[in-house]
């Protein structure tokens, strides 16, 4: 990488060019897309609240905001692209056919190694892979437990927590970042994360009845690929694998609030 | 120069590190009388500092030029004996490759005093170990299936036998290639590396012998149903096993004869009089490939969903280690054939 480096000026220079207009072109897109995605979850808190007002009970509220959940939720997943561009670009030299042409990519996309959003690939994954699951595979799915109490739990934390998130994304690259909004989202998950949780266990815990006795999604023996699958033991594997990734993901957002909070502060005694 | 003469032909008191070593294979530190040469010999200094903290945490003193980086971790074990030679990490640079046991310390682009990096690779457990673990794995808990164990099953099958006969063909093929691979660790490889992290071990006994259960499962199920073409599909199938198993091992003893016992030489490989290695011609990691073709005939034979699951994980991952295997072999020799690819011939 050093003799890269040397290797010329005018290199360089065109280097850092590709590399302004990828980033504004990045910054771009990543702007409105968090614009967007937080103005959803606002609609979505607006129609709750109203709907709660109106009718002064929770039930048939899910079925009310179920279209506009599904919608901005599974236009998350996006959010795994923008962490996977940079391993997409990775990936892509790794397989490039000779040293030359490597060694010119491997130039070209340095930056993009970075990925446009700084986020691990597996940790962003992770939760928005469990968010959809939620959203299209135990509630969309089982109708019987729509009006169960965890579900707005879980759906009114989600709201909250996803507010926070894409305001501070979106003041964050609009270089405006009220203090407020940096302090709700590294501190409210403390909270958030723990009730999210518990309101999406009762909810799988609710469904497993339903599924047990209408045998959805699964497979019996025999048939032609000798292969199984039951949908309840499957849930309740789910449930389990809870107990090793919940600490793990709640753990990063804790170091992450040290870093970003107290970070900050230990760099200003050092100066 | 001539005191350094004169020391070379005094005895040596033992010192912290400090040893006399005949260049040769690397030897077990052992205090051995100074030889009498009338050659002046330049003795290095060895300074041995942690790659993270950059703490100092050996000085080795007269060290022999023609020391190999071996030599040196064995002396670094004596000071640190919970650091065995095979946990570490030796590089001139904290960031840089680690040096090779083989390497000689004065044809390293060091001074007189070098200074080396250390880095603790963790726990480490030999391949043979982990090899005959995860593979005594499969053969056990296959067999633990097809004799329909207790508590695996409904009750009332409990010690009873399929009636399907491509059941037992396929419990026999299943055990035959696990009871090779087992033999072949002990008696055919001859392994670059003597150690892997001890975490990989955990790792891989949980990929074969989870799959190797998931698989058995449905082979052995009272429901199973055999393969759609019946007779003719087993027989190709059992044909393409037996081929790609004899491949395989024909592949892994041509491998060993490239190399001689004790060494670790890295050689071109090239197809020898038997048949089964003439595909060297066009693929660079043959054994892998023979692996493929053996487990989908495994798959074609059994006809079960699970199986082509893990032909496809296995496969995925051979292709990884091809390519990485192909890469290296064109980075180290520069005629090597340009017809080859890493595992499947003219496409991957």
């Amino acid at each position: 990488m050093a003799s890269g480096e040397e290797d010329g000026t005018v290199e360089e220079k065109e280097t850092n060019n590709k590399k302004r207009t990828k980033g504004a072109i990045a910054t771009a897109w990543l702007t409105f897309y968090n614009i967007a995605m937080t103005a959803g979850w606002l609609v979505l808190a607006v129609a709750m609240v109203r709907y709660y007002l109106q009718k002064g009970t929770h039930k048939g509220l899910y079925r009310n905001i179920a279209r506009t959940l599904k919608f901005f939720q599974t236009f998350a997943l996006l959010e795994v692209g923008h962490c996977a561009i940079g391993m997409y670009c990775i990936l892509k030299c790794y397989i490039s056919i000779s040293l030359q042409i490597y060694k010119e990519i491997s130039r070209y996309y340095f930056w993009c190694a970075k990925g446009i959003v700084r986020t691990s690939v597996i940790v962003t994954g992770v939760q928005v892979c469990s968010r959809i699951f939620m959203v299209w595979f135990v509630t969309n799915s089982i109708r019987q437990i729509q009006n169960e109490e965890s579900v707005i739990l879980f759906v009114v934390v989600w709201t909250i927590t996803e507010i926070t998130r894409y305001s501070f994304y979106t003041f964050n690259l609009l270089n405006h970042l009220p203090y407020f909004i940096k302090w709700a989202r590294y501190n409210m998950f403390i909270v958030m994360y723990p009730l999210g949780v518990i309101g999406e266990l009762l909810t799988i815990h609710a469904s497993l009845p339903y599924v047990r006795r209408s045998g959805m999604y699964s497979l019996r023996l025999p048939n032609k690929y000798n292969v199984s699958f039951d949908y309840y033991y499957f849930l309740i594997i789910v449930m389990l694998s809870y107990i090793p990734l919940f600490p793990q993901l709640y753990f990063h957002m804790l170091r992450q609030r040290r870093r970003v909070l107290h970070g900050e502060i230990v760099v200003e005694k050092d100066e | 120069m001539d005191t350094l003469a004169l020391e070379a032909t005094q005895p040596k008191k033992a010192q912290n590190g400090a040893l006399v070593l005949l260049p040769g294979p690397p030897i077990p530190a052992k205090r051995k009388p100074a030889k009498k040469t009338k050659k002046a010999v330049v003795f290095f200094e060895v300074e041995i500092l942690d790659a993270k903290t950059k703490d100092k945490l050996c000085f080795l003193d007269k060290v022999e030029p023609n020391a190999t980086i071996g030599e040196i971790k064995s002396m670094f074990h004596k000071s640190h004996p919970q650091w065995y030679p095979a946990r570490q990490s030796i590089r001139l640079d904290p960031k840089g490759k680690s040096l090779k046991d083989e390497d000689v310390l004065q044809h390293l682009p060091v001074g007189t005093t070098a200074t080396f990096y250390f880095r603790d690779l963790g726990a480490q457990i030999s391949w043979v170990t982990v090899f005959l673990t995860e593979y005594a794995g499969p053969l056990l808990i296959y067999l633990m299936f097809y004799f329909r164990v207790p508590f695996i099953y409904v009750p009332k099958y409990d010690f009873t036998t399929s009636k399907h006969w491509v059941v037992h063909l396929a419990c026999m093929c299943h055990s035959f290639h696990y009871v090779k691979r087992l033999l072949e660790t002990l008696f055919v490889h001859r392994f670059s590396h003597g150690t892997m992290p001890l975490r990989n071990i955990f790792k891989n006994c949980t990929y074969y012998w989870g799959f190797a259960a998931w698989m058995a499962y449905y082979i052995n199920h009272p429901l199973y149903t055999p393969p759609t073409y019946g007779e003719q599909q087993i027989r190709l199938a059992l044909t393409v096993f037996l081929f790609c198993q004899i491949g395989n091992f024909s592949i892994h003893i041509a491998l060993r004869n490239l190399r001689p016992p004790g060494s670790k030489t890295r050689k071109i490989p090239y197809p020898t009089k038997n048949p089964f290695t003439w595909i060297f011609l066009l693929v660079s990691c043959p054994n892998y490939t023979y692996e493929l073709g053996s487990w989908l005939g495994f798959t074609l034979m059994t006809q079960c969903l699970p199986v082509a699951a893990f032909t496809l994980v296995g496969f995925i991952q051979m292709t990884v280690w091809a390519k990485g295997k192909h890469r290296s072999y064109l980075k180290e020799f520069r005629d090597y054939p340009t017809l080859r690819s890493p595992i499947l011939p003219f496409i991957l």
